[in-house]
């Protein structure tokens, strides 16, 4: 982009470049490290950047004794039914959208847009009086209805846009064959889509396992605490040979959304996901 | 967001095309929206409506106390509330500082990623890990990078014989703020730099190879052909990043919850404190309207700004 540059702007690039691989890379590798060193090394007075004895103890510590392990169980739980639930409920309405012309397309978008612009916290008292009210306040149910329902707007955009992607002239086509609405759906549509629906339900399953906030607010009980508000407690705890089963729970439950992005990239650079995420 | 503007399909006219099966049949299309419409409508739009109406009025918590409408009163209140001033400007140097960072940096990188160095495929991998991360868990690595005993940060300073900076950075009041910031920039500049990349990729070669025939320098060209190409794409990012900021929770909720001193209380925080801590459901709502109204204000005078650049 800059034509050639000098001698000197080329190892100004790469000191550049190298400031930046060590702010971002760091701070992971420290946490990659501390979830490995054993409690000795942890409480050290200097400690060091690679584990001199490393263990994998924490890992088992972290879900054995730290209920960290019913909390990835929950945390699983809700974002799967969250997942299903969306994809079940966003398909025919992204269907609707795509294939006919609607002002309630742009309504979805824009909601989704304008819903960034509010904070949660005017959300969140109204949902906690009504989910109160109908008894799923403190419940797993209660909190996937929530993510299900915040999941929904950006699904609607992201499937109605795999729609698109298949050729109406395949549709078409298939009831000129004298194939019924439903045959059409079921034979042309559905198989086609089925990347889009995998993406959209992975979509719905991270946002709902990395989420904070409502989890935080809705569920009371220790017992149904879902990952992060179980991980947020932990830190509270002091001492610093914690720190090791901290680490080591954070790590495991950064691993969903990893393998989310990793999917993402390929069908990115796939371009099959192109006019669904953008920015 | 460049979606926005592409949407062949509904626009395709020519009934020709269409069987008449699929034409608008109404009914139809209604019971397919219903099943997504209706849960947006009761729990998304209804609440928020009703939470923005909550503002005006002396909601507290608990069950069967009588609500009543007080007009203005809440904002009268947070008018004199000290507490809630000091919170909103800790809001705005949090949201600015890291905005205008997050916006800088991941600028800085976007360029060098979209040259041809080495190592840039480590980078591009890197600058997308701390996305892929919950928030929750970046406010621990941090906590861990920061910890004033098995800190990376503090150990790093007495390898280098700097013993004099160790301190504890986020329990220190005059750092913890800084040292918060600095997360907030390492959360949020991934996404920010694959939307500048992504904008940069845009911008045609033809003019660069132009303007450097004509002898511009590399800054020249940076500043007359990168920089107004890219315009509309940092508009629309540092705007998202601003809202984002702002509203920010839970990064900073397990850094610091706050403290020390209060001098990380972001107005999330606060209003979270007031709302469930406190049980004052009205006032914490009024707060959130606060809120909205002067990210919308400060949202305008940027557009506007930026709209009278470009013409």
């Amino acid at each position: 982009m800059f034509g050639k540059p000098s001698r000197t702007g080329r190892v100004l690039q790469y000191l550049a470049l190298a400031g930046y691989l060590i702010f971002l890379g760091f701070p992971l590798i420290w946490l990659l490290s501390t979830a490995f060193k054993p409690p000795r090394e942890l409480v050290r007075l200097h400690p060091t950047l690679i584990p001199s004895d490393p263990t994998v103890q924490n890992f088992v510590q972290a879900f054995t004794e730290q209920e960290l392990g019913r909390a990835a169980l929950n945390s699983l739980q809700v974002s799967l039914a969250s997942a299903v639930l969306t994809v079940l409920v966003a398909m025919p309405a992204s269907y609707a959208l795509a294939r006919f012309r609607s002002k309630l397309g742009t309504a979805a978008l824009g909601w989704v847009l304008l819903s960034q612009l509010f904070p949660f916290v005017l959300l969140i008292i109204p949902i906690f009086l009504v989910l109160r009210q109908v008894g799923l306040a403190n419940t797993h149910a209660g909190l996937v209805l929530i993510y299900v329902v915040w999941a929904l707007p950006f699904a609607l955009w992201m499937l109605q846009g795999f729609v698109r992607n298949i050729p109406r002239e395949l549709e078409e086509a298939a009831s000129v064959d004298g194939a019924s609405r439903v045959q059409v759906l079921r034979r042309v549509v559905f198989p086609l889509l089925a990347p889009g629906l995998v993406a959209t339900a992975l979509f719905s399953f991270i946002s709902a396992w990395n989420e904070f906030f409502f989890a935080l607010v809705l569920i009371k009980t220790p017992e149904l605490a879902t990952l992060p508000v179980a991980l947020a407690r932990f830190v509270g705890i002091e001492g610093t040979a914690r720190l090791g089963p901290l680490a080591a729970g954070s790590l495991l439950a950064t691993l969903p959304s990893l393998i989310f992005f990793a999917f993402m990239q390929r069908r990115l650079s796939s371009g099959s996901l192109a006019g669904a995420v953008k920015g | 967001m460049t979606t926005l503007a592409e949407r062949p399909d509904v626009e395709r006219p020519g009934p020709a095309r269409r069987p008449n099966r699929f034409r608008s049949d109404r009914t139809a299309i209604y019971l397919l929206l219903l099943p997504s419409l209706l849960p947006i409508l009761v729990l998304s739009v209804f609440p928020l409506l009703r939470g923005i109406y909550l503002g005006f009025t002396d909601a507290r918590a608990g069950r069967n106390v009588e609500v009543s409408f007080t007009g203005l009163a809440n904002y009268r209140e947070l008018l004199g509330d000290e507490l809630f001033w000091n919170s909103f400007k800790i809001g705005l140097l949090w949201a600015v500082g890291v905005t205008v960072l997050q916006f800088l940096l991941a600028l800085g990188l976007a360029l060098l990623l979209n040259q041809q160095l080495r190592f840039r495929g480590v980078a591009r991998v890197l600058a997308v890990v701390p996305w892929a991360m919950p928030p929750v868990v970046v406010g621990i690595l941090w906590k861990l990078v920061y910890h004033p005993d098995a800190g990376l940060l503090n150990e790093f300073f007495h390898r280098i014989g700097a013993d004099g900076l160790r301190t504890n950075w986020l329990g220190d009041f005059s750092t913890a703020l800084p040292a918060v910031i600095l997360v907030g920039v390492w959360a949020g500049m991934p996404q920010t730099t694959v939307v500048l990349l992504a904008g940069l990729q845009g911008v045609g070669r033809e003019l660069h190879e132009a303007a450097a025939v004509d002898g511009a320098s590399t800054w020249h060209r940076f500043r007359h052909v990168t920089l107004p190409a890219l315009a509309p794409v940092i508009v629309a990012i540092t705007s998202l990043d601003f809202i984002w900021n702002f509203n920010s929770f839970g990064l900073v909720y397990v850094l610091t919850a706050g403290g020390p001193g209060g001098k990380t209380m972001l107005p999330m925080l606060f209003a979270y404190e007031e709302a469930f801590r406190y049980g004052n459901y009205g006032y914490a709502a009024a707060l959130g309207n606060v809120m909205v109204v002067l990210i919308v204000a400060l949202l305008a005078v940027y557009l506007r700004r930026r709209l009278r650049e470009a013409n």
